[in-house]
């Protein structure tokens, strides 16, 4: 039990060879399945120990910390951690079929494999407590979700995939040169003794132009990967092209750890009481408002709606960031909880456009006339993924809007109040344009053909990432619960 | 409260109640509801003590559903005779719907005339006018529709002045039971005016000449009786002495005659004459003495009686005949001998010819504008009352049964079944009963007075106004046409101007709006157009950038985020 840190990243790094050891595309979708739910079995006991007994910690090799690489949970990770591994393991299955479509039979046991030396990374970023480590784990989930990214179906995938990889690289050398400059003026790469030794020799206070230009060249290289409004581009093509269990995947997961990234190196490297995450608070804010409005802007005029929905992903991250720059407890709860429930409502949302990628072959606003009636278990699923977009009460979406609300009342910013409602009438008017694509515009008696709705292996995952989104909207103690301890955790230090 | 077991329903309510069986009943059992209701409800009215009353609490309200007063007895009375002449009359051409809204309306307004305070009297006052609509709605037409609904219109508004008058009473702390209102508030005035609007008082007496008409032959013997003389009752009751009266009345007066002689509809001729014989009853509630009072409340009885006299003889005509219009009326005494003979005695009744029942009864108003010595009323009144003979007087039976025409081009022509002949005789002899038993008919009236009508120079006097009036209107006869024309009232100024002028109103603000749409609709046509610009699939916010492009968004966003590090 003890050794549980480092099972979360060992299951899937040492399962990911096995998959391309059988080369047997069933086989390695078995042992994928089999490593994504043993790890999310993994870190829901993290979660339960962290709950219970605080935060753990665990030296690789025996090595103690400030010298060897040590794996340390609190409740902020244990949660990205939850929310990583339980989206693959919803994701997997739903994989079957899926990939069984999209992508060319021999590739499929690399895509596997692909996916879990991605997850592995994730994963690895989430639980270490060592910056360059986090920086190694981040060049592999980056490199492996280029490859995947550049494995969907249509051939713009690849250019897609390039940018993104171009685009990442420089973010994760932003990130390297950042964590450089820190081990430069400390000597140190464990993220406790960075702080211990910032604080210990007086380098917070003294405005060091060291630890200025090394926070710049971090929060601007994660700031790239967690497609933080300008830096966003890259983001729309991937999630457009890519496979769409890839989408799902890293829709969910891959930005919600770049900002678990974000608040680590904010907030327990430099502390809460520094002047510069104030300063970074108000560098965010106005990046963030214009995620909020222009991307849920550019959403509605989106005929894609698998971009259109990449389009709302910036949008939403846009309210991450927001809760992130008011620096106060609630308004980090909500930032926490929106990573959550964000995961929650795009991996929906994304499943649903895989399922009719699948049974229509496109995406495309038109593709969707009649889906209503053809495909009625999967548009359901869409209107409650949308919903809770929205953030309509009864589903997860409202939980966090409603406390990134209370937190901007909380500070008396009214203008932000009303951006976050414009955005969510945004929000209801792309996915209306959809709903009503769907359920009022009839095929044309010519265009009649034979669309079913999707496989059950594509439902099942899909409905219980429904029942999730209105289970965690009405009885949300649990992830309230977490947002809350983590907040607490940031604002206190570690 | 009494223990007298008759006070489980009051006459009214027995009124009311009864319409239950004559709306479900059929053939003989509902004739037999016809008949015996109304007897019941007059024999327990005179059963009662002279002072008798019934209380009933319901929830903080006592509501007086009896309070027997003399004049409140009388106009019961009235009422009750009306109804079952009335009933007599409809018993076999009136529809089902007509005869149960029937009831309603008639134990309605006997209710208000037997009840003690002025909450139950709103109640029964909105029932009677729902139930008056339904008569007139009963007729089936199109025509009755839609007079049914501007009658309701009225009735309805006046309602709402009511029931803010009596509100306002009960806000100031008066008392709301019966009897005079003293203060002289706004709330008196609401009052006022909401009872006046059911006299058929300017400016809305319109209405009796609008909407009777369109009721059926029979139900408009009924409408003519209730509504306008409730009206008079409640005036009498609350507002006796109320010098304002006057010259409404007189107004009333005035209008019914100038407005009935230009009339050629022959039912619209007798509706003008209600307007005008209530205007004699209002300018009398207005004089306000004692003999004044008797003389209101005796001349609505006598009204009532010969009202309904002529107005089933008008029905029986349009019955038998399906025509109403003076030109294509005339020479159907031959014809309907037992509806001539009655319709003569009520005519005679509404001139007021000695010992028949106006002569009597008006004579204690025009008696009472003497005494007062109010000059100009009594002129007006005594002309007037003279100016009869041009309506309800010769004019109505000479239209009717005598004018010179053949009758050969009129198909049918009968005189009703005995049910109805036999109503029109009781109602006959009862016009001339009470101007033969004057004595007897005086000792029924509110307060006991020493009044002689039968003096020689009384018979004299009248027989001098009648006589000549009767020569003019004859000698005057070719100068009346009997073209139907369309007459002018101040509901024109509702019709056309206010009608011109709302639909003005509406073009103007939906022009206005469409204005503001246009307006709206442009910019956010170039609002749209904008955000498509830069956020539609080719804008800038949108479109796939270069890669090289954004690298050095990237280095610029980088050495922003250092200086603004470094403030």
């Amino acid at each position: 039990m003890s050794h549980l840190p480092i099972l979360q990243v060992i299951i899937p790094l040492l399962a990911a060879p096995l998959c391309i050891v059988f080369n047997n595309r069933r086989i390695a979708w078995f042992v994928a399945l089999c490593a994504t739910w043993a790890s999310f079995g993994v870190s829901l006991l993290i979660a339960q120990q962290v709950l219970q007994s605080g935060a753990l910690s665990y030296d690789i090799g025996g090595w103690p910390a400030p010298w060897g690489i040590d794996y340390y949970v609190d409740s902020l990770n244990a949660f990205v951690l939850l929310i990583v591994t339980g989206i693959s393991a919803l994701a997997l299955p739903y994989a079957n079929r899926s990939v069984e479509q999209e992508i060319d039979p021999r590739s499929q046991p690399y895509f596997y494999s692909l996916l879990l030396v991605c997850l592995a990374g994730l994963l690895g970023i989430s639980i270490t407590g060592d910056a360059f480590n986090m920086y190694v784990f981040l060049e592999l989930s980056s490199l492996s979700s280029y490859a995947l990214i550049g494995m969907g179906p249509r051939r713009r995938a690849l250019t897609a995939a390039y940018q993104y990889l171009v685009m990442g690289t420089i973010g994760a050398t932003f990130i390297l040169i950042g964590i450089g400059l820190l081990y430069s003026l400390t000597g140190s790469l464990n993220i406790q003794d960075i702080s211990y030794q910032l604080h210990a020799n007086n380098i917070i206070g003294s405005g060091n132009r060291t630890l200025l230009t090394a926070f710049a060249f971090i929060t601007v290289g994660l700031s790239l990967k967690l497609a933080l409004f300008p830096l966003h581009l890259w983001l729309p093509n991937a999630y457009t092209y890519a496979p769409s269990v890839i989408t799902i995947f890293l829709a969910s997961t891959a930005t919600k750890v770049a900002i678990y990234m974000l608040l680590r190196f904010c907030y327990c490297v430099v502390g809460s009481e520094s002047i510069f995450q104030l300063t970074l608070g108000q560098i965010v804010l106005l990046p963030s408002l214009a995620a909020i409005i222009v991307s849920s802007v550019v959403a509605i005029f989106q005929y894609d709606i698998k971009r259109m929905l990449a389009y709302s992903s910036i949008a939403q991250i846009g309210y991450i960031t927001l809760g992130l720059s008011m620096s106060n407890h609630s308004g980090l709860s909500a930032a926490i909880l929106h990573m959550f429930n964000h995961a929650l409502m795009k991996g929906l949302l994304f499943m649903t456009m895989g399922a009719v990628s699948y049974s229509v072959g496109s995406v495309y606003l038109t593709d969707f006339r009649g889906l209503g009636r053809r495909m009625p278990f999967t548009m359901g699923a869409f209107i409650v993924g949308g919903l809770s977009l929205m953030g309509i009460p009864m589903t997860a979406g409202f939980v966090s809007k409603w406390m990134l609300v209370q937190a901007a009342i909380e500070l008396g910013w009214w203008d932000v109040v009303i951006l976050i409602l414009i955005g969510s009438l945004l929000a209801v008017i792309y996915i209306w344009r959809v709903v009503e694509t769907a359920y009022f515009n009839p095929l044309l008696e010519l265009e009649e053909e034979e669309i079913g709705e999707a496989p059950l292996s594509l439902l099942i995952p899909m409905w219980l990432m429904v029942i999730a989104n209105i289970y965690f909207g009405i009885n949300s103690a649990i992830p309230v619960e977490f947002a809350q301890q983590a907040a607490t955790l940031l604002l206190g230090g570690m | 409260m009494s223990t007298d077991p008759l006070y489980l329903f009051t006459p009214g309510l027995v009124i009311i109640l009864a319409a239950l069986p004559i709306a479900i009943l059929r053939g003989w059992w509902q004739r037999t509801f016809i008949v015996i209701a109304p007897i019941m409800a007059f024999l327990q009215l005179w059963t009662y003590s002279g002072d008798a009353s019934w209380t009933v609490a319901v929830s903080t309200f006592d509501l007086q559903l009896l309070h027997i007063t003399c004049a409140g007895r009388l106009f019961a009375s009235a009422f009750i005779i009306a109804l079952w002449l009335g009933g007599l009359f409809a018993l076999e051409s009136a529809s089902k719907i007509e005869l149960a809204s029937v009831f309603i309306y008639a134990g309605s307004a006997i209710s208000v005339t037997l009840c003690g305070d002025l909450i139950t009297l709103f109640l029964f006052w909105e029932l009677m006018a729902l139930a008056s609509t339904m008569v007139i709605w009963a007729e089936g037409s199109e025509a009755a529709r839609r007079a049914g609904f501007r009658y309701l219109l009225v009735h309805l508004m006046g309602g709402v002045i009511l029931l803010t008058g009596i509100a306002g009473l009960a806000a100031n702390g008066s008392t709301l039971d019966l009897g005079i209102i003293g203060s002289n508030s706004l709330a008196r005035w609401l009052v006022l005016a909401g009872f006046l609007v059911n006299a058929g008082a300017p400016p809305v007496s319109y209405w009796i000449a609008d909407a009777y008409p369109a009721a059926s032959p029979t139900g408009m013997v009924f409408l003519a009786t209730f509504t306008t003389k409730t009206a008079v009752y409640v005036l009498l009751s609350y507002f006796a002495g109320a010098t304002v009266l006057i010259p409404i009345g007189l107004y009333m007066a005035i209008y019914g005659v100038i407005y009935a002689l230009r009339e050629t509809n022959v039912r619209r001729i007798l509706a003008y004459s209600i307007v005008n014989q209530v205007g004699f009853m209002v300018a009398a509630v207005g004089i306000g003495t004692v003999t004044a009072i008797n003389g209101a409340s005796a001349h609505a009885f006598a009204h009532i009686m010969y009202k309904t006299v002529l107005l089933m003889g008008a029905g029986s005509v349009m019955l038998s005949t399906g025509k109403d219009q003076a030109c294509n009326l005339g020479g159907l005494a031959q014809r309907m001998p037992w509806t001539t003979t009655c319709v003569v005695i009520g005519s005679a009744a509404s001139m007021g010819v000695p010992l028949t029942s106006s002569f009597i009864t008006k004579s204690l108003i025009i008696g009472a504008a003497a005494q007062q010595h109010l000059m100009w009323t009594w002129l007006i009144l005594t002309a007037c009352s003279a100016a009869v003979v041009f309506n309800a007087g010769v004019r109505f039976p000479w239209l009717t049964f005598f004018q010179s025409q053949t009758s050969a081009h009129i198909e049918g022509g009968h005189d009703p079944s005995w049910p109805g002949r036999a109503a029109l005789m009781l109602g006959a002899g009862i016009c001339i009963g009470v101007g033969v038993f004057a004595q007897q008919f005086y000792n029924l009236l509110p307060t006991s007075g020493d009044y002689h009508p039968y003096s020689l120079s009384h018979v004299v006097a009248q027989l001098q106004l009648l006589v000549p009036a009767t020569l003019l209107f004859f000698v005057t006869l070719p100068l009346i046409s009997n073209k139907p024309r369309v007459q002018l009232d101040l509901d024109w100024i509702l019709r056309r101007p206010l009608l011109i002028a709302w639909n003005d109103i509406v073009l103007q603000l939906f022009a206005l709006g469409l204005r503001w749409r246009n307006f709206f609709v442009s910019s956010m046509v170039r609002g749209f157009k904008f955000l498509f610009r830069h956020h539609g699939p080719r804008g800038i916010l949108s479109r796939s950038w270069p890669t090289g492009s954004i690298a050095l968004w990237v280095a610029i966003i980088l050495a922003s985020y250092v200086i603004l590090y470094s403030l």
